[in-house]
């Protein structure tokens, strides 16, 4: 794609996205945000359609982690909007809001609660109250313990319930993680490389599970490893120092020369 | 599932109290405590063999009031994570309000026999008691202040410093700081608890004579029942939803943030119970003593607490109080035989446990070396390696 087809399309995107704002999970428009002078996001718009999948892919330093971290109220931005399903402002809540608003977040580097067991990873992330005093009188219903048990089949760690997190391997802890977001019941779920440092199969098994999960779900997946991001088969957007530089197939950006510049150096 | 169902709802407290073993020995032990020491030195005869003379019947009350104090501790610490350096200063605070009942109780048997003002404040000139003295006649009065005052000052301390998210390193200095400053305003002689010299000379409570052997006995048996209960609250709140949710913000911040949860709100309940705790310690501590005065404040003496949790073995409640007897004893014997080694002591101490026993003394003990403690180092392991990596 030439850059005038570039601009073309996204000229022609303008009264497209006013209605498609409509009718989406996640909203960005026109983000910026500056640390100490440096631009980390340069007037961002993408948004995701309910029950969508989308990898977003860029080189280091293109702010992909930044995206998350406005998304999720880690950061706010200095201008722009963010929208969750076309009408809830993100950028005025915290963390903790956003997640009980349903947009579950996976980090980079595996996360979970390592002096607890399998079992009590996921009760912790078990929807429902979050109270100091809900918590301190808190009983395991039957229900969560139904809820729990589904997880661990879907995460593949069933036989793991009573090991504590701790003694997982990288790939069980990534697992982990993603069950932890299950069990939060989010309508969205961002997940930040989630195959980094795993071996083949597990990369595979990961693909699949992230698959089945989007059936359900509306789930943005940023990831280096382009196989990865084959083996999803889904709409790909590539960042580029802050902004958008191509959406579409994989097949199909990884043809555009800008794309192909970015990647393999100038 | 019935099964355990049933289990789960017919015993809530007992069963997490049988499964554990040394809450259940700690618990035993105080009740045998309770017992027998003031039995020995109530009715044992003097000479005999198992006579508890009445100088130890008051170190041990004192050390359990110090166990206390350690307990509350390790609440924030071993399982939240949160290091308090200036525990002391709810210790004291506690103290002084016990401290202004046996002021005013008094009466008119002090030095200058003013019915009303303490001694320091006629020796000050002062013609009228301030109106923060008001109350403090009334036992239940100064029992709830006990706990209030050094609640409150935690809930706004904690209110400011974990909305901040002020954490680790940064946070264990401003709560040193907010102790030295306390250490500097009781000192003044304006504030009007006795500066310098403290309040002491006490003479009774709720009528009966502190320098007689019934009292003190009685204290150390309210200093037994005080640390039974609040070992069964703190066991409680670890052991509830809420405990594993402080657990969790120990071991990734971050992910309970992003689970949901307001960090701060939980920060801010433990940290408050934790202070009120040391209050109630430091109210029991301060008839034993006979005197309580600014020197409580010490932002040293705040380091030490920590030195006992760690001892005895972080995040396991009970290992804060052997670690707090052991040191307290020790203590008691150094400054007894050679008063100099007393603090080359206390350091070679705390660094032969840290790189011997980052565990405590409880982690050494095989029996209670559990799976829980063993995941506790290694996180604690992983993330000092992750730090080091960061830097």
């Amino acid at each position: 794609m030439s850059e005038a087809a570039v601009m073309e399309t996204h000229a022609s995107d303008e009264p497209q996205v006013k209605s498609a704002r409509a009718e989406t999970i996640l909203y960005v428009d026109g983000v910026s945000v500056t640390f100490d002078g440096f631009r980390a996001l340069n007037s961002l718009s993408f948004y995701v359609e309910p029950g969508e999948l989308r990898a977003i892919i860029g080189p280091n330093g293109a702010g992909k982690t930044t995206m998350m971290d406005i998304i999720t109220g880690k950061t706010r931005p200095d201008t722009g909007d963010v929208l969750f399903k076309s009408e809830i402002d993100l950028t005025k809540m915290d963390e903790a809001e956003i997640a009980n608003l349903g947009i579950g977040r996976k980090f980079q580097k595996p996360t979970v609660f390592e002096s607890h067991t399998v079992f009590d990873n996921l009760l912790l992330a078990c929807s429902g109250g979050r109270g100091v005093f809900q918590a301190l009188f808190h009983r395991l219903s039957d229900a969560e313990k139904i809820k729990i048990e589904k997880t661990l089949v879907t995460i593949m760690l069933e036989d793991k319930r009573d090991e504590t997190a701790a003694n997982l391997s990288h790939g069980q802890k990534q697992w982990l993680e993603i069950g932890m977001l299950l069990m939060q019941e989010p309508e969205l779920l961002l997940v930040d490389e989630p195959v980094a440092g795993m071996t083949d199969s597990e990369t595979e098994e990961t693909a699949k599970l992230l698959r089945s999960i989007a059936k359900d779900r509306s789930v943005v997946v940023v990831e280096h490893d382009m196989e990865f991001v084959r083996d999803l088969d889904c709409k790909v957007t590539v960042l580029h120092e802050g902004s958008v530089l191509a959406e579409g197939r994989l097949d199909h950006v990884q043809k555009d020369p800008r794309v192909i510049e970015v990647y393999l150096g100038r | 599932m019935t099964d355990y169902r049933q289990k789960y709802k017919m015993t809530p407290v007992v069963g997490w109290l049988l499964q554990d073993r040394g809450g259940m020995i700690l618990l035993l032990i105080l009740i045998a405590a309770a017992i027998l020491v003031p039995a020995g030195n109530l009715l044992v005869p003097e000479g005999s063999a198992l006579h508890v003379p009445t100088w130890m019947l008051s170190l041990l009350g004192k050390y359990l009031c110090y166990a206390l104090l350690a307990l509350s501790v390790d609440l924030i610490w071993g399982f939240c994570g949160i290091l308090s350096l200036g525990h002391g200063a709810f210790f004291a605070l506690g103290g002084y309000s016990m401290g202004m009942y046996l002021m005013r109780q008094i009466g008119d048997r002090g030095v200058y026999g003013d019915p009303i003002l303490p001694d320091f404040m006629v020796f000050l000139n002062w013609k009228e008691l301030p109106w923060y003295w008001y109350g403090f006649d009334m036992f239940w009065f100064a029992i709830v202040m006990a706990m209030f005052v050094p609640g409150l000052l935690a809930f706004v301390f904690g209110f400011l410093a974990f909305r901040s998210r002020v954490t680790g390193v940064y946070l264990s200095i401003i709560t040193q700081a907010m102790t030295y400053a306390l250490l500097l305003a009781f000192f003044r002689n304006d504030m009007g608890f006795g500066g310098n010299n403290g309040l002491t000379d006490f003479k009774d409570l709720l009528g009966f004579s502190l320098q007689s052997d019934g009292t003190r006995a009685g204290l150390f048996v309210a200093s037994c029942v005080f640390l039974g209960l609040c070992y069964i609250v703190a066991r409680g709140i670890t052991q509830s939803r809420l405990g594993k949710v402080l657990i969790a913000i120990r071991d990734a911040e971050s992910r309970v943030r992003f689970t949901g949860y307001r960090v701060e709100y939980y920060k801010l309940f433990v940290f408050t119970v934790s202070a009120v705790m040391a209050g109630i310690a430091g109210a029991l501590y301060v008839p034993q003593v006979g005197i309580i005065n600014p020197g409580e404040f010490a932002p040293a003496l705040s380091i030490e607490i920590v030195i006992w949790v760690a001892v005895g073995g972080r995040g396991t409640l009970y290992g804060a109080v052997l670690g707090a007897f052991i040191v307290n004893y020790a203590k008691t014997f150094f400054t007894g035989v050679m008063p100099d080694f007393w603090l080359f002591f206390l350091g070679g101490l705390f660094i032969a446990v840290t790189l011997f026993l980052p565990k405590g003394v409880i982690g050494a003990i095989p029996a209670f070396g559990s799976a829980d403690r063993q995941s506790l180092l290694t996180s604690w392991r992983k993330r000092r390696a992750d730090e080091g990596g960061k830097a």
